[in-house]
């Protein structure tokens, strides 16, 4: 089983959840930068949800089928098509061998997620497929797709949406159910979003004003925004007073203010440590929407307690949890 | 912000999975060894839900999933219970048990190609190049944290003679084992790596193997010694290929 890369798209690159217990050798975790939907799409076609799924960015790949493969996109909206016609999203496509999946630029979002049956048959490194680029390993062969490359695919070993086959054993290109999952991606329709903020370690560092102005401002995401941090522009923050900070820990979400007053949000690609002022944290929860917005879109800040916060983060997973029990029976159909 | 307050250690949030104890309070040779002991100890026997140690200058972070930290009272939150349960097993820790730190020779060939701002360093500081090698060569360094890369080690103790504040333009690329002095620290670039710091010479040795289990060749709490070794001994060393 595999896929054969006929165009690679900016930037494409195999993401999981992340490579844990390696942050005290200098090890960035990495990983998918929006996991909810990296989640759903393993979901969808049945995987455990730390196998990798393909993390397509901005303008998206050329992909031809060499065997016919179960898979599933979530994120970002790229109008990807198979041979030419529409691909339907946040549901279960099985796609006939020979087929080419094509996905065009990014119309709403940024990232999009492919997640094949089975799971993309590359080694673990360090216990984990996550392509680090500045360190060349992990993921395929340590670096983004290219054109040429051949995507080796792990046979499944299950029989999951049979009636999908019997479509395509009648003749389909590909087939997919006349239902999808809840993607939530409704809310990247807009251009400003509110983001949730447990304030953190030296939120008392910053003067009386900037602190209101975190949460009353609008904060644009700047254009040198990456898989490593997401800049923001607007008002410029200042420090009550000038304080060294001895290097320390840093996490996915942590907002740090460098002496140039600019909030930095670090993202899947941050270093393990940091050595700026660190105000807080964005709700686990509200990363993959952060993880979705484009340069150019705004938000705004909202203060939340870590509390709430993790009441959210379990939330969700209990959501989860619903919708991978109800997808393990629809996969029986 | 919540906090869970030891004797001597505190315990806050870093986010909701993470949260930071903080061990100490400046970057002092006891502080050090007090985050080696805390972080040996949280790794021999780890607490449930734990994904990662990371010890730094004077806190320890442990980067967790909510969804697993054992033993939850009612109403209690993921980050108290983990607090609580750090806090337990941090009241009754004996620093002085930590196993001793790991001592490593490190091979330099220091100036030419292999360090070219050596002559610069040497003329900042009104020294010979002989004279800043020698005091590179001097001191024991006791690594103080891993960040910036993998296995990309702060060292600290290096004499504040030589100590030279970072380029004001760091470079594109720096050479994988190219030693560098950034402020009041040295350190030897793992990977070839965009970097500011003053590049004074290079080592043979391979600091940093993704397929290793023990990826990063130094850890926080290791001490390191420089040995000046000539371009030949460089050549011969990098042809063994060897590892640690």
């Amino acid at each position: 089983m595999a896929l054969r890369v006929q165009r690679a798209g900016i930037l494409s690159t195999l993401q999981d959840l992340g490579r844990y217990g390696f942050q005290r050798f200098g090890v960035p975790v990495g990983g998918v930068m929006d996991e909810y939907s990296h989640r759903l799409a393993n979901l969808l076609v049945g995987n455990s949800e730390h196998e990798a799924t393909l993390e397509i960015t901005l303008a998206g790949p050329r992909l031809e089928f060499l065997n016919d493969t179960l898979i599933g996109v979530c994120g970002g909206d790229f109008a990807p098509t198979v041979d030419g016609e529409n691909l339907p999203a946040a549901r279960p496509v099985l796609v006939r061998r020979g087929c080419v999946v094509d996905f065009g630029a990014c119309r709403l979002g940024c990232r999009a997620y492919l997640a094949a049956a089975g799971g993309f048959d590359v080694p673990l490194v360090m216990g984990s497929k996550t392509t680090y680029l500045r360190g060349g390993f992990g993921g395929f062969e340590g670096r983004a797709l290219r054109r040429g490359d051949v995507l080796a695919i792990r046979e499944t070993g299950q029989d999951s949406y049979p009636s999908l086959r019997q479509e395509l054993v009648s003749g389909a290109k590909f087939a997919y159910p006349r239902w999808s999952v809840n993607a939530n991606s409704a809310f990247l329709a807009h251009d400003h979003h509110r983001i949730h903020f447990v304030s953190g370690r030296h939120w008392e560092l910053l003067s009386e004003d900037s602190r209101q102005q975190f949460f009353s401002a609008e904060f644009r995401i700047a254009s040198d925004s990456d898989r490593m941090g997401y800049r923001l522009e607007g008002p410029t923050l200042s420090l009550q007073t000038r304080t060294d900070i001895l290097s320390e820990a840093v996490t996915f979400g942590s907002v740090q203010v460098p002496p140039d007053g600019r909030p930095i949000v670090l993202m899947a690609n941050r270093q393990t440590t940091g050595g700026y002022p660190r105000i807080g944290e964005v709700a686990t929860v509200d990363l993959p929407l952060l993880a979705q917005l484009p340069p150019g879109d705004t938000v705004h800040f909202e203060g939340i307690t870590l509390e709430t916060s993790q009441r959210l983060y379990v939330q969700r997973d209990r959501d989860l949890g619903i919708m991978r029990e109800a997808l393990r029976m629809r996969a029986r159909q | 912000m919540s906090e869970a307050k030891l004797d001597t250690l505190k315990v806050e949030a870093l986010g909701d999975c993470a949260l930071l104890i903080q061990v100490g309070a400046d970057a002092s040779e006891q502080t050090a060894l007090r985050v080696y002991a805390v972080v040996q100890h949280l790794l021999t026997d780890p607490l449930a839900g734990v994904l990662d140690v990371v010890g730094a200058v004077c806190t320890v972070a442990l980067h967790y999933d909510p969804l697993r930290v054992g033993l939850m009272q009612d109403a209690q939150t993921p980050f108290d219970a983990l607090a609580q349960q750090v806090a337990q097993r941090l009241s009754s820790f004996d620093a002085a048990a930590a196993a001793p730190a790991v001592e490593h020779k490190i091979p330099v060939c220091y100036g030419g190609d292999f360090g070219a701002d050596l002559e610069a360093v040497a003329q900042a500081h009104g020294l010979t190049e002989a004279e800043v090698i020698a005091l590179h060569t001097a001191p024991l360094y006791r690594v103080q944290m891993l960040g910036f890369a993998p296995g990309f080690a702060y060292l600290a103790g290096l004499d504040a003679r030589i100590a030279t504040p970072r380029k004001p333009t760091p470079r594109t690329r720096v050479p994988a084992g190219s030693v560098g002095i950034g402020g009041e620290l040295t350190a030897v670039y793992p990977l070839d790596l965009p970097g500011g710091w003053h590049l004074i010479g290079r080592s043979p040795v391979r600091f940093f193997d993704p397929s290793s289990e023990r990826p990063s060749l130094l850890v926080a709490g290791d001490r390191v010694r420089f040995e000046a070794v000539s371009a030949q001994e460089y050549g011969q060393l990098e042809g063994d290929g060897q590892w640690r």
